[in-house]
């Protein structure tokens, strides 16, 4: 669509400038004025000038922790796109099947995150849970809080749980705006189930699945109440992602200077990683 | 926009399956009778495979739901998929103390709050990006995705003291406006979306008509959105609702959030499951109240208006 120039909708974007400005600019100036000072406290402050990003950047926790938080990441997205993808394919389109379905699997979406944790740390328990008791009766001494390799199955476990959900509405989304007559010609030229995923549903699919890896990649990465409810980011740190060891770092041992220098790196990988996403959209809606 | 590129990945994809299908010459009626019933196959494995996902999917709710309705000593003595001595006790606890039920309430303000001022501020921006070309705009698209992507753990502390600082700290409104920091960019986008369906021609027709803008907006513009605006609203509610690291910190007494209350649970005499279950089952029941009522659009919302 044409866009006339017209530079008075700024002041219609104005509102949102100032309310997200309010909420956005003031905290992170703070973020950033901590970030180069030593406090002692309100009134004893030093300049540091980069000791703490210097400080942050040679901290081995942290270090572990970005290694963790992208492990994690990656595994969550491999798991979770193909598996949306085929849920999507297989719900059902019309009539009143279709509304339950997308009902119910919309739900673990609306669950606050608080609860999921809650969930899944009942679920999996081994003495009250179904999934921690299933896991006995087949000989498996599972315990979440205490091996390293059942917690990280349970956080991943959960978020697969959580988190599909969201992929499989955004293709069913996709699937719904495909015209019928493409599948009749399908159907004429009788297409395999293989080819009309392939070069019919895939290719306008494109588009929800970019939004769809990054919400998931975004959100993941920035994980904090489930797996602290959940495992409270251990057994040890095998659990403890970056939001996690950054509010242990800010509030729990009150270090602001190296938090907030923390702070910021995180938020500049985040949006680094973003940023090429958005180039990336914005290239392939103009070759169209 | 997207029509060439499509048409070439269809008559691509045309030629490919026509060339796969001259080499299998067989004959006309059976082979329509066999992709008869791949089909109805393919249907029946499909509604397997969604019964199957949908059992995985609900169990660890059913789960919840099951223990809600224990008494915590049926809870510990072992596993049983039904309650023997079905109990609303646990609900009972949390509907008879205030101080358990209105955590529920202070959930339900701060997030009809951020709807609203998410939807108000919102709306006009959206317009403003979805038709006009003003200086700086991709750059201010930009920066407000980019605070959709700040991790709220980064921004705990300085909302603290800001909220402090201006007298907030404990009110709806301040975690109603620290959820604005997620959900006012996402909400633009969403519209956006929406808005850019509709052609520009309806706008014109009404200036011309003699439509003042803000009346043009409300009175024709806004209806032809409902459903975008359904969606946007229920995107708003679904994530200051499952939000809690933000609510938690910027309250302490007057508008703790539910998600906070819930910890409670935990004393020195163990954990009182029964209890904790019943409070979660409460937690889930307005979110699936919400779906439903935007259940027919929200397939388009869910890509954000952008199919």
């Amino acid at each position: 669509m044409t866009k006339v120039e017209n530079n008075k909708a700024w002041w219609l974007v104005m509102p949102v400038f100032l309310i997200v400005a309010f909420s956005a600019i003031i905290p992170l100036m703070t973020v950033v004025n901590y970030s180069v000072q030593d406090i002692f406290d309100p009134y004893t402050r030093y300049f540091v000038g980069t000791e703490w990003f210097k400080q942050v950047m040679l901290d081995e926790r942290l270090h572990d922790a970005l290694i963790r938080q992208f492990i994690f990441s990656f595994t969550i997205l491999l798991i979770e796109i193909p598996l949306g993808i085929m849920v999507a394919l297989m719900m059902p389109t019309k009539g009143k099947g279709a509304s339950l379905a997308l009902i119910l699997v919309a739900i673990p979406l609306l669950i606050p995150w608080n609860v999921v944790g809650t969930i899944w740390q009942i679920f999996g328990r081994a003495d009250i849970g179904l999934f921690g008791a299933m896991m006995a009766k087949l000989g498996i001494n599972y315990n979440y809080a205490s091996e390293p390799m059942h917690a990280w199955l349970t956080v991943v476990l959960m978020d697969v749980w959580h988190w599909t959900p969201l992929v499989a509405l955004l293709c069913y989304s996709g699937l719904r705006a495909i015209p019928e007559v493409y599948y009749q010609a399908a159907r004429i030229d009788k297409a395999s189930r293989w080819a009309v995923f392939r070069y019919i549903q895939l290719p306008k699919l494109t588009n929800v699945l970019i939004i769809g890896v990054l919400l998931r990649f975004m959100d993941s990465f920035m994980i904090y109440t489930e797996p602290f409810v959940l495992t409270g980011g251990g057994p040890g740190t095998s659990t403890t992602f970056l939001s996690q060891s950054l509010v242990q770092q800010a509030i729990g041992q009150f270090d602001l200077g190296p938090a907030a220098a923390f702070s910021l790196v995180y938020f500049l990988i985040i949006l680094l990683v973003c940023w090429v996403f958005y180039t990336t959209i914005m290239h392939m809606q103009k070759d169209k | 926009m997207s029509n060439s590129s499509s048409m070439n990945t269809q008559r691509s994809s045309e030629q490919t399956i026509a060339e796969g299908s001259y080499s299998s010459q067989a004959p006309q009626a059976p082979v329509v009778s066999l992709a008869e019933r791949k089909a109805r196959h393919a249907m029946w494995r499909g509604r397997i495979g969604m019964t199957v996902y949908l059992i995985l999917l609900l169990m660890p709710i059913y789960w919840l739901l099951n223990m809600s309705f224990k008494t915590n000593t049926e809870i510990l003595s072992g596993l049983s998929f039904f309650p023997e001595n079905f109990t609303l006790e646990n609900y009972a606890k949390i509907f008879g103390d205030p101080t358990w039920y209105m955590g529920y309430v202070n959930s339900i303000i701060y997030v009809s709050m951020n709807m609203v001022i998410s939807l108000l501020v919102a709306l006009p921006a959206a317009y403003a990006f979805s038709r006009y070309k003003f200086v700086g705009d991709k750059h201010m698209f930009f920066w407000l995705l980019s605070n959709r992507m700040a991790p709220p753990a980064v921004f705990l502390l300085p909302f603290f003291q800001l909220y402090s600082s201006v007298g907030l700290f404990d009110t709806h409104i301040a975690v109603a406006l620290a959820h604005c920091l997620f959900n006012v960019p996402l909400a633009v986008w969403i519209l956006e979306g929406f808005m850019s369906g509709v052609p520009r021609e309806i706008d014109e027709t009404a200036y011309i008509d003699g439509y003042s803008f803000p009346k043009f907006f409300v009175k024709i513009f806004l209806p032809l959105i409902r459903s975008g605006i359904g969606v946007t609203a229920f995107f708003c509610f679904m994530f200051s609702w499952v939000e809690l690291l933000l609510a938690r910190t910027l309250t302490s007494v007057d508008a703790k959030p539910i998600g906070a209350i819930m910890t409670r649970t935990v004393s020195a005499s163990g954990m009182d499951w029964g209890l904790l279950a019943a409070a979660g089952v409460l937690t889930i029941v307005p979110g699936i109240l919400v779906i439903y009522f935007v259940r027919n659009h929200v397939a388009k919302g869910f890509a954000l208006g952008r199919v």
